[in-house]
């Protein structure tokens, strides 16, 4: 089922990510990590369909948001980075998804893990643990190229200077800020053992990001003792190999 | 009623006319995995078909490639919406590893290490529509795409296509697998649209 959903806000998170506050009408609610399908339709009847990880906690209002990235050669980002304007309709359809999702019951430490603009569904859980008032540990580490590459800056500086039950790591992998302890790079061992909740916490663990990031994260906190069962994966793009 | 999206052009091809509705083409090949990759060694690996009260058939690794094997080429299409066409493997067709397998039962849930699982009709898993593979563009099929090996069931959207397969449960009766359970169809036709479980 297609719903209609009004633009009635626009805001850049850097250069090319912007995020689309959306107005849904009867929208049915959602859980954060959950993701919704956005339709454009050109005037002779052609579409495209892409989806896209709901960024924003429940609100009871119908009030979603979504932070695009815009592809370079993309068909759909493009256009909802650039030509959308506030008063804008959109077809959307969901919300989609019921495994990769945090619920504001789960009590136990949670670990994030994101790779560029994978941070989108996991914001949606450190929004909907805010929401529910929720104080259940959580731990990200966020992988960005340099700072202006990453999202939700601000705010996620102010969620960590919440207290212990919150902790945010920044992993930059081509350039640092001045003085920063770690040199740019991907992520690795020592940096997962020493900022990630410990093997021994079974944490509920969530990576989302490039398919290449999300593997490579996945086999380090393996390799840390993480339970594989208890780590949830969603990618994005192919594994960079074969064409 | 359809909303015009204002100053929207899309980008067509003619290869798009060959594809399900709601897909676009991809060159590369994406990855959609719900957990971490497993690595299985071949010495530890097998496939084996059960009723769920006993096991029919098993092979591991030397016994499973020393039967016949197929070459084809399909077009692979993911719910997440991309469509890969003319992609080459080779695998042991589902035929052959049903064909001493007398069952009433119509339906079967596949397993995978990682405990990833699918439910499939039996009839769409015979008569040259499945194959277990085992390599991709004639190289060894890598862990992240399935290997070492993976079900290939084309005519469905990928998802029924379980990765690191290691076996079959039949069944009498039909019951959703792993996304079949977390909001995905039942059955997934893509030249249906047969997406999510509200269709």
């Amino acid at each position: 089922m297609w719903r209609t959903a009004t633009v009635v806000a626009l805001r850049d998170e850097t250069a090319t990510a912007r995020t689309l506050a959306l107005a849904v009408r009867d929208w049915p609610g959602h859980v954060a990590g959950q993701h919704v399908d956005v339709r454009l339709t050109a005037p002779d009847g052609y579409s495209a369909v892409r989806s896209y990880s709901i960024a924003s906690a429940p609100d009871s209002n119908g009030g979603i948001e979504i932070t695009i990235e815009r592809l370079p050669n993309g068909e759909v980002s493009p256009y909802l980075t650039q030509e959308v304007m506030v008063g804008d309709e959109l077809e959307l359809r969901g919300p989609i998804g019921g495994w990769f999702v945090w619920r504001s019951t789960q009590m136990e430490p949670i670990q994030l893990v994101a790779g560029g603009s994978g941070i989108v569904p996991l914001m949606a859980m450190l929004r909907s643990r805010g929401s529910a008032s929720n104080s259940g540990p959580f731990r990200l580490l966020y992988s960005v190229r340099e700072v202006a590459a990453a999202f939700y800056r601000d705010e996620l500086a102010a969620l960590s200077n919440q207290g212990d039950s919150m902790a945010i790591t920044y992993a930059y992998t081509r350039v640092t800020p001045t003085g920063w302890p770690r040199p740019a790079g991907r992520i690795d061992g020592s940096l997962i053992a020493s900022v990630t909740w410990p093997a021994t916490l079974r944490p509920t663990t969530y990576v989302c990001g490039p398919t290449p990031f999300v593997e490579h994260a996945a086999e380090l906190l393996i390799a840390t003792g993480y339970d594989r069962e208890r780590i949830k994966t969603e990618r994005f793009g192919a594994t960079g190999e074969r064409k | 009623m359809t909303i015009i999206s204002r100053g929207f052009t899309g980008r067509r091809s003619g290869a798009d006319a060959k594809l399900p509705p709601g897909q676009y083409l991809t060159t590369d090949f994406p990855v959609l995995s719900a957990g971490p990759t497993p690595r299985m060694s071949l010495d530890r690996w097998e496939f084996a078909i059960d009723d769920s009260r006993n096991i029919l058939k098993r092979w591991d690794w030397k016994s499973f490639r020393e039967l016949p094997t197929e070459n084809f080429t399909v077009d692979l299409h993911c719910v997440t919406r991309w469509s890969k066409l003319a992609t080459p493997w080779e695998g042991v067709p589902l035929d052959i590893l049903l064909a001493d397998v007398k069952t009433n039962f119509q339906y079967a849930m596949f397993h995978s290490y990682g405990d990833y699982t699918t439910n499939l009709p039996l009839k769409d898993v015979m008569n040259k529509q499945a194959w277990i593979a085992f390599k991709y563009n004639g190289a060894d099929l890598e862990p992240e795409h399935g290997g070492p090996a993976r079900l290939l069931v084309p005519h469905l959207y990928l998802w029924k296509s379980a990765k690191w397969v290691k076996g079959m449960t039949l069944m009498p009766h039909d019951k959703p697998g792993f996304w079949e359970s977390a909001g995905y169809h039942i059955y997934g036709d893509p030249w249906k649209e047969q997406r999510y479980s509200e269709e």
